[in-house]
């Protein structure tokens, strides 16, 4: 293996001219590395330049600007049909007109592989994705999902440096999106192959991923483990891109080594023993940011920190969770709060109007850069 | 009455089918019946039909003749069997050499970019827009010993000091084909460009990314999925060519007689309508027998269908 680095991005940009004539920075100086045998997704919403960053990788566009490094080395102008990689198209593109063999099968051709061996690896590339028997199928006979995996051993079967795959699942019901989920996952473990995973689903990120790059018009965002993501985003976009959150303006009050007070005018309060990021300063503009499940409503006055009085304005019973919607001094507040206790005790619910008392913990109450 | 219309889908189909079968009966099937019969007929010497049954016409057809020079009553001449063979072997021809100019085109106009593309179709489209005879007569026009490719060469050999004898194109066989060609090339471009046009780019994408250059994925992707395309070409053109007569009648004269020229002679011409009937009738056997033995191996241009 050829270093640490699987693929590289250096500060690449793509530009593309619009059918109006406009330049478009589709990818807009992305610096990521993806390391070997890690599962690696990029995350962002429609448009947000995660399939044009594939397309690089697997050469079928190049880069305005900066380099791409695959196993340590700049792939430059190098076409597709000389990078290790192989892409999972989010259409599967299978070849209608051959059988699920045929297309297994035709990357190793083009390698000039022996009919034995392609035989061989076939064979054991269909039972990877529990295909065996389905051989001599054409792909329109094949399910939905069935197709999926044709498409991931046809690319698999190459045994590549890093496997590419765009919205492998989109076009699968929820069930089965979920069950491809956890299998693509063990797959990837099994065979210690780079994946590099295209999705705006930010659940399915979550779940595969060994580290996320979020995205948003052409720029990231953050990358991180799927835990650092979501328990200490980088920014308010991050924040509010991932999961949910209750944010609020404020300004940093003071700022030492490894705690910070934050005054949030709206709550009228400072909040003290918040964990400190880094790049902010002294006095400047922020967003405080607190996860609704993050949030504690206590019944009896205690001695904590970041203690506050609100009242609920309404609540919603979800099954898994009651979300309490609560006026806490001007701002508005969302907790969302486990069912660990039956609610078909009228006295365990909250009735609006009610008044609570809530703790915002400090470790779990984020200051983020405003942008 | 109205309810079971709407809820039995045979009749539906039957009412839909209702205007197109009266017109095929009225105007396809009729006719053919009529030929057929008069085929078995024999011509009054004023050139009408007398309606009998003589086998007479088909007899004459294999090519056994009764005017015979040495008194004969009767004695063997293939001359008809050598123009359907003639017209078979032109056919053949063109529909190769029209594939052969057509697909690199319609490559060509599939893979151009789409606001070329439509251009690109409208200039396959615009001579089709001159009357077939005219643009047949154009051809005369450029292929005569004084037409316009003699003076081209001419004018070379000139500016090369090479002495030209103006060639002798028209009324020739290769006449016949460039004019063949050339009418019937669009109705090859178009259906090989429509089922190049319907494969997605991703197809030549996963291709490329599975290790297949250019080339290997001509051979091993386009070429299969554009194959329907050649298919409904092929049938657009063969049948077409095997009937003509107007192109090996201005650009054959008397030296280029395909089984359209015999039919169309035979009626207006020799005054003989139960001959050419007959003639008619063995051309058309002889099309679908091609054509059946030509779509069972190909399909009709279909979609690849899974077996
Ligand atoms: N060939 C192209 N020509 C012009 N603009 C393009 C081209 N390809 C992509 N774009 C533009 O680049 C931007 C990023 O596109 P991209 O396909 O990478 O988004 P994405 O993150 O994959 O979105 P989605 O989740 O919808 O697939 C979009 O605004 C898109 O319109
Ligand atoms: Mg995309």
């Amino acid at each position: 293996m050829a270093g640490e680095f699987a693929v590289e991005l250096r500060d690449v940009v793509k530009n593309f001219i619009t059918p109006e004539g406009s330049e478009l920075a589709a990818v807009d100086h992305v610096t990521m590395q993806i390391r070997n045998g890690e599962f690696f997704s990029m995350l962002g919403s429609s448009g947000c330049g995660k399939t044009t960053s594939l397309r690089m990788i697997a050469g079928f566009e190049w880069p305005t600007e900066g380099e791409i490094y695959i196993e340590g080395k700049a792939v430059g102008h190098t076409p597709p049909f000389q990078r290790k990689v192989n892409t999972v198209f989010q259409n599967y593109a299978l070849f209608q007109h051959m059988t699920v063999f045929e297309n297994v099968a035709f990357g190793l051709e083009m390698e000039g592989a022996a009919k034995e061996e392609i035989k061989k690896r076939v064979a054991k590339a269909l039972e990877m994705v529990q295909l065996t028997g389905m051989e001599r199928r054409r792909p329109r006979q094949l399910s939905g999902g069935q197709q999926q995996r044709v498409a991931v051993a046809r690319a698999l079967v190459k045994i590549p440096d890093v496997l590419l795959l765009d919205e492998p699942l989109g076009a699968l019901d929820l069930k089965l999106r979920k069950e491809m989920q956890l299998e693509l996952k063990a797959l990837q473990q099994q065979l210690g192959i780079t994946f590099v995973y295209v999705t705006h689903d930010q659940e399915e990120a979550l779940t595969m991923s060994d580290r996320i790059a979020v995205m948003s018009k052409g720029a990231v965002r953050q990358i991180g483990t799927p835990v650092e993501i979501y328990e200490r985003p980088s920014n308010r976009f991050v924040a509010d891109f991932i999961g949910e959150a209750n944010f609020f303006d404020g300004r940093i009050k003071s700022l030492a080594k490894d705690e910070a007070l934050v005054y949030v005018p709206a709550l009228n309060a400072d909040l003290t023993g918040l964990p400190v990021s880094d790049g902010l300063v002294n006095g400047e503009e922020v967003v405080v940011s607190i996860r609704p499940e993050k949030v504690r409503i206590t019944a009896e006055e205690t001695m904590n920190t970041n203690l506050f009085r609100g009242k609920v304005t309404n609540t919603v019973y979800i099954g898994t969770d009651t979300h309490v919607y609560l006026d806490v001094c001007n701002a508005k507040l969302k907790v969302y709060e486990q069912n660990r206790i039956s609610r078909l005790d009228p006295g365990s619910f909250y009735t609006v109007g009610q008044e609570v008392l809530l703790i915002l913990p400090p470790e779990n109450t984020l200051f983020l850069k405003k942008d | 009455m109205f309810q079971r219309l709407r809820e039995n889908k045979s009749v539906q189909g039957t009412l839909l089918a209702l205007p197109t079968m009266i017109w095929l009966s009225v105007l396809l099937i009729l006719p053919l019946l009529l030929t057929l019969v008069i085929s078995f007929g024999r011509r009054s010497p004023d050139g009408n039909v007398i309606f009998t049954f003589t086998l007479d016409n088909y007899i004459r057809l294999l090519g056994y003749h009764t005017n015979c020079a040495g008194g004969q009553a009767r004695c063997f001449d293939p001359i008809y069997a050598t123009i359907l063979w003639r017209s078979l072997v032109l056919a053949f021809n063109t529909t190769v050499l029209v594939i052969l100019l057509g697909y690199p085109l319609a490559y060509f106009i599939a893979r151009a970019h789409p606001k070329k593309r439509n251009l690109y179709l409208f200039m396959v489209l615009i001579p089709l827009w001159t009357n077939f005879v005219i643009r047949v007569y154009a051809w005369m026009m450029l292929l005569r010993k004084e037409g316009g490719i003699n003076i081209a060469l001419g004018w070379f050999a000139n500016l090369l000091g090479i002495p030209f004898q103006p060639l002798e194109m028209l009324y020739t066989p290769g006449a016949v084909l460039v004019g063949m060609v050339y009418e019937f090339l669009p109705f090859m471009i178009l259906p090989i460009f429509t089922s190049l046009e319907k494969i997605d780019n991703s197809l030549y994408e996963a291709a490329a990314d599975l290790g297949a250059n250019a080339i290997r994925t001509f051979l091993r992707v386009t070429l299969p999925l554009s194959m329907p395309g050649v298919v409904a070409g092929t049938i657009l053109v063969f049948i077409p060519v095997m009937g003509t007569f107007i192109v090996s009648d201005i650009l054959g004269g008397r030296q280029v007689i395909l089984v359209g020229n015999l039919i169309q002679r035979q009626y207006l011409d020799a005054r003989d309508p139960t001959f050419g009937a007959a003639a008619a009738l063995i051309l058309m056997v002889m099309t679908l027998i091609v054509t059946y033995f030509y779509t069972r191996r190909f399909g009709f241009g279909e979609e690849i269908v899974a077996v």
